[in-house]
């Protein structure tokens, strides 16, 4: 008896599950559909025409590449910033005890969870009185310092799994400390580092706020920002098949890294590094 | 005390290279370098911004060029705490955080983490690529998706339709509750993973000796699993709560706060203020606001989180 109701459990959790997946499917199925459909369509439905127009429609260089490419340099040059100087600062955190390690590192995790929706305004106000609104350099290392308590965080997490008595050995040979993190400590811990740097990249791509709040000029917009045109009625209403295939190719990138990432390591352990004290 | 001698007292840390011969301050520094553009950038991008806030929250600046900017004291707040708009976006933040953050996502995660245990791995893992899926997408492509999902002619009233029950024009009634799902639906990855984590280390003899004492399945969950995982718990309610508090493309590609402010949270009003009225003294005044209850659930964060070693 204790078997069938094992049973039935197990029949009712696949069921239950099953049921969770379809309500997360239909959503995603509604940019498939509606990018190969002719015509205006919000519901998720096999479409009756067939049509390849709204891909050929979005690939040009001022709707896609560009905004792509935008995006590329924006968070491409963000996660380069927030990943070097996280494994610089990483490094002393990592290995060398001082007074204020601890107050650094409290207050490093205090900044990961401060809402910098919230500090966007002050900073566009000092972007504009410094003149640096509507720069891509500027927006960039924005984005890198942002992303940069996060990545200090998980790096140093990353780095204290590394043994340090390697390191001795090579310092009793008159290594500097540097030398010894390019040659020993990082190539131990590149799983770790390519996890920040996809962390880091997959949560820019994503990130709509700053650059929408820092830039100006259409030709500078990532694609975060330029998938607003399709709603812009000026442009002729909502074109819903275009912005379904759009996103599509703005998708591409971020669901490769994840892919990538996920086959190196397991989900679960790069969130385990985020996470343990 | 420096810090070379409790160096000294501890054979655990490692000493750097040349450490007799270097005097110690200039150690000290030396070892600090590395630390210094990190330090440089959260200065000026993140501790900057943060004293700006806090300046001009006392002050009329407005960004329509010729007035100039005059320190009024604690007007933008007393204006704030007299705005009903205000306290408006207040509510509507704390019910998009309860829906969606601490019951949504949290117990959505947390029910597919233990039905993984029972399902079968195919499930299983097209399951999990699904909800991880909706978690991967870049939030503004979440909004439209979810903006699409919850048209009056989107695939939900579809749904709803094919099994006989009530349709509604969901972003116009209940514009609120969609975002909180459409949050639920692009957030709930994060919570699912931290879970199934916990859930993996709960020892098997744990649940098999409660289950030997003729503990039932709700019973063993209450009594056993959930105080074993309690710090995942704490430490989800935490982060899943900050990222919903500043949650801000989602809701504006949904519905830009409206309709009639029906789903105007914090960061929204915030913009619609001081960029849109360009009443930024007023608009960061309210982003203070924001901030400080960020930062006091940012330190709540921190007991549960708190660095352990040294």
């Amino acid at each position: 008896m204790a078997k069938s109701v094992q049973a039935a459990g197990k029949v009712a959790a696949n069921v239950g599950l099953a049921v969770v997946g379809v309500a997360f499917l239909v959503p995603l199925l509604w940019v498939v559909t509606t990018s190969v459909a002719q015509g205006q369509t919000l519901k998720v439905e096999w479409p009756k025409h067939f049509t390849g127009a709204n891909f050929a429609h979005v690939t040009t260089v001022d709707i896609l590449f560009r905004p792509l490419l935008n995006g590329l340099i924006l968070c491409g040059g963000g996660t380069l910033i927030t990943v070097v100087v996280a494994i610089l600062a990483a490094y002393p955190l990592s290995r060398y005890r001082s007074r204020l390690k601890r107050p650094f590192l409290l207050t490093i995790l205090f900044t990961t969870g401060l809402p910098i929706t919230a500090i966007m305004i002050p900073v566009y106000a000092m972007f504009t009185q410094l003149n640096l609104i509507d720069q891509m350099w500027s927006a960039t290392v924005f984005m890198g310092s942002t992303a940069l308590p996060f990545g200090i965080w998980l790096m140093k997490n990353f780095m204290d799994s590394v043994p340090v008595e390697l390191e001795e050995v090579a310092w009793t040979d008159g290594a500097s400390s540097m030398a010894t993190l390019r040659r020993i400590v990082l190539p131990l811990m590149w799983p770790g580092v390519i996890v920040v740097t996809i962390f880091t990249f997959i949560g820019m791509w994503g990130n709509f706020f700053v650059p929408f709040i820092l830039l100006i000029d259409p030709n500078q917009l990532p694609a975060s920002v330029s998938i607003f045109t399709f709603f812009d009625p000026q442009h002729g209403g909502v074109q819903y098949g275009q912005l379904a295939a759009f996103s599509i190719f703005y998708c591409i990138p971020v669901a490769v890294l994840y892919l990538v990432m996920s086959r190196k390591l397991s989900g679960s352990f790069a969130l385990g590094g985020a996470l343990k004290g | 005390m420096t810090a070379s001698t409790t160096a000294e007292r501890t054979p655990a840390a490692p000493e750097a290279p040349g450490a007799a011969r270097v005097p110690t301050r200039s150690r000290t520094i030396l070892r600090g370098l590395p630390l210094v553009p990190a330090v440089v950038l959260l200065l000026v991008f993140l501790a900057g911004p943060i004293i700006y806030c806090i300046y001009y929250a006392f002050t009329d600046m407005q960004l329509t060029g010729a007035t100039t900017t005059n320190f009024v004291g604690l007007a933008n707040f007393r204006k704030a705490f007299g705005d009903d708009q205000f306290y408006n976006a207040i509510l509507q933040t704390l019910i998009f955080t309860v829906l969606s953050a601490i019951v949504g996502q949290n117990i959505l995660g947390l029910v597919i983490a233990l039905l993984f245990r029972l399902a079968t791995k195919v499930l299983r893992s097209i399951v999990g690529a699904l909800v991880i899926a909706a978690w991967v997408v870049p939030e503004i492509v979440a909004g439209y998706l979810m903006y699409a999902f919850f048209r009056d002619e989107g695939s939900l009233n579809e749904i709803l339709k094919f099994l006989h029950l009530p349709q509604q024009n969901w972003l116009y009634t209940l514009p609120i509750l969609a975002v909180s799902l459409a949050n639920v639906w692009r957030g709930t990855a994060f919570s699912m993973l931290v879970y199934s984590a916990a859930l993996a280390e709960v020892p098997a003899e744990l649940t098999e000796a409660a289950a030997m004492d003729g503990a039932g399945v709700w019973q063993r969950f209450w009594h056993v699993t959930l105080p074993t995982i309690r710090r995942s718990v704490a430490t989800n309610l935490m982060l899943i709560t900050l990222q919903t508090l500043s949650v801000f493309g989602l809701i504006f590609a949904m519905t830009k706060g409206g309709p009639s402010n029906k789903s105007t949270t914090l960061p929204i009003y915030t913009y619609q203020t001081a960029l849109q009225n360009y009443e930024i003294g007023y608009g960061t005044a309210m982003a203070l606001v924001l901030l400080v209850i960020g930062a006091l659930f940012s330190l709540v964060y921190l007991r549960a989180l708190r660095p352990e070693a040294d």
